[in-house]
């Protein structure tokens, strides 16, 4: 009688348990995936904004034709991305193009006094930085939720209860990792 | 301390206060009961039941009106309003204000809050309010000319990060509930005076029963009803002191940028002149002693007690430490 009534309080106990960690995961499954929906909110934002930002300093830096066409090339391919591998990249030569035009920009004393141009600095800076902070945010919260089904005893079902280790976004292009570097001697 | 070891202490701490809170009410009202009710036939606590609902209710309504009532006091207005009324100078630089919060509402991964401007020419920033989502963010004007915008993403993660950690929530509550022991303190005090010719006599005629006990549960009560404010004041700076390395911590932590904070942090105390339009009452909310008292330039017991701020060139050092580690 009284070994049944233990065996049952254990059993009990472990489905509790068991029961807690499911829903922990999967909430924060949940955050995950809104985590990575919330990066392709800031892409977005920022395939709208730059034909406006590119036609509003379109007279100021008329001498730099290059890399506007450049930025406004990368932001079309960018738009018929297809599947998360080619969009990394796409989107990467996209900020590669960005980073050249606010570097360009920070390089001539004449249009850092144009309104229009800091104006567009100021917008290009503030959706780099949003891109860069979801996805920061996005691999904060996955390798939580990596790291929550990897410890012990968590790992020895969470497998079985259908939960994968979700993939951290990595700059995959090895141009990327280096900062822009701007030829002063192209004028 | 990590971050979610802070969220769970502030949340215990939270429930903490708030059973110490009750605990003092109940014995302001037994108190009252004991001296003046009780020798008057059938007993019913009026004075505890008194006590607790005027508590309940005078701090529900400082609770929920606190973060209004602390920018009220600031003369703080809405970014929207500011930026329709502003030069196309001082636009980029709202705009610029708009952009970082945002970014560190996305990197912090919670609601973006509210922004206000403080016209207030000394560098200073707050947050205030009941959690994420419920919150806002003021900033002073003169913040807002003296720093770049790194320093200024630097000083909006420390107050996102307040918000993040429910820090506001901690503070607005132990604000409501100061203001509230304030009150009901003063109160007792002064039924005390009115009602002490009466106590004597009585006192007087009951020498030989239990007068004895009755004088000294009566004194005791009178020391907790003066003393209980300034015991509040200091639970409140004890509890504020430690969170502001933590939010520089964590602040950094979002912006992967300890250096910008540090920065920020320098040209603010190079900015000696007391911020004018923020008050006592709110300076445990600020980045830096909107005061300037000297009593936050020291560590030790009493500078524990009695300031709200850590000393500046520790938390400068801390986090030019943590920029130095990031490197390499």
């Amino acid at each position: 009688m009284m070994f049944i009534s233990v065996f049952i309080v254990v059993v009990a106990l472990l489905a509790f348990w068991i029961i807690g960690s499911y829903n922990r995961l999967v909430s924060m499954r949940n955050q995950v995936l809104n985590g990575w929906r919330q990066i392709d909110v800031q892409l977005k934002r920022r395939h709208d904004l730059i034909p406006n930002l590119v036609n509003s300093v379109r007279g100021a830096m008329d001498f730099e034709r290059d890399t506007l066409t450049a930025v406004m090339d990368a932001r079309a391919k960018a738009l018929t991305a297809t599947g998360p591998a080619d969009a990394a990249q796409k989107e990467g030569q996209l900020t590669q193009a960005l980073g050249r035009l606010i570097a360009v920009a920070e390089n001539y004393p004449t249009l850092k006094s144009n309104d229009n141009v800091r104006t567009l600095m100021e917008e290009l800076t503030g959706t780099e930085n949003k891109v860069g902070f979801a996805r920061q945010f996005y691999n904060d919260i996955a390798t939580k939720f990596n790291t929550a089904q990897q410890v012990f005893p968590t790992n020895l079902f969470a497998a079985t209860l259908g939960f994968k280790p979700a993939e951290l976004f990595e700059i995959t292009d090895a141009a990327e990792r280096d900062a822009p570097v701007v030829d002063l001697s192209r004028r | 301390m990590n971050l979610y070891e802070q969220q769970t202490s502030n949340r215990r701490k939270t429930w903490l206060i708030m059973l110490a809170f009750i605990g003092f009410l109940l014995f302001l009202g037994a108190g009252f009961d004991a001296l003046y009710i009780g020798e008057a036939g059938g007993f019913v606590p009026v004075g505890s039941l008194l006590a607790l609902t005027v508590g309940s209710v005078s701090s529900a309504i400082s609770y929920f009106a606190g973060d209004r009532a602390v920018l009220l006091a600031t003369a703080a207005k809405p970014l929207e309003e500011v930026a329709a009324a502003a030069t196309d100078d001082e636009k980029l630089k709202l705009r610029q204000l708009t952009n970082v919060v945002d970014e560190m509402a996305i990197a912090a991964g919670i609601p973006r809050p509210r922004v206000y401007i403080v016209p207030d020419a000394d560098p200073n920033a707050f947050a205030t309010g009941r959690g994420p989502g419920k919150s806002s963010i003021a900033v002073t004007r003169g913040l807002l000319d003296a720093l770049d915008r790194d320093e200024l993403q630097g000083v909006i993660a420390h107050e996102m990060s307040h918000i993040r950690n429910l820090d506001v929530r901690l503070m607005t509550i132990v604000a409501a509930l100061v203001g509230t022991a304030g009150l009901l303190s003063e109160w007792a005090r002064r039924g005390m005076m009115s009602g002490s010719g009466s106590s004597r006599r009585r006192s007087d005629r009951d020498r030989d029963g239990g007068g004895a006990a009755a004088l000294v549960f009566f004194l005791i009560w009178s020391v907790a009803i003066v003393a209980a404010p300034f015991v509040a004041q200091a639970l409140a700076m004890m509890v504020s002191r430690k969170r502001e390395y933590l939010a520089d911590a964590s602040g950094a932590e979002l912006t992967r940028n300890p250096m910008g904070l540090a920065r920020a942090l320098e040209k603010i105390e190079s900015a000696v002149a007391p911020t004018q339009s923020i008050n006592r009452g709110s300076a445990h909310l600020c980045i830096t002693d909107p005061l300037g008292r000297p009593v936050n330039l020291k560590e030790g017991f009493w500078s524990d007690l009695f300031a709200s701020h850590p000393p500046m060139a520790a938390r400068i050092a801390a986090l030019k430490e943590m920029a130095f580690q990031g490197r390499t």
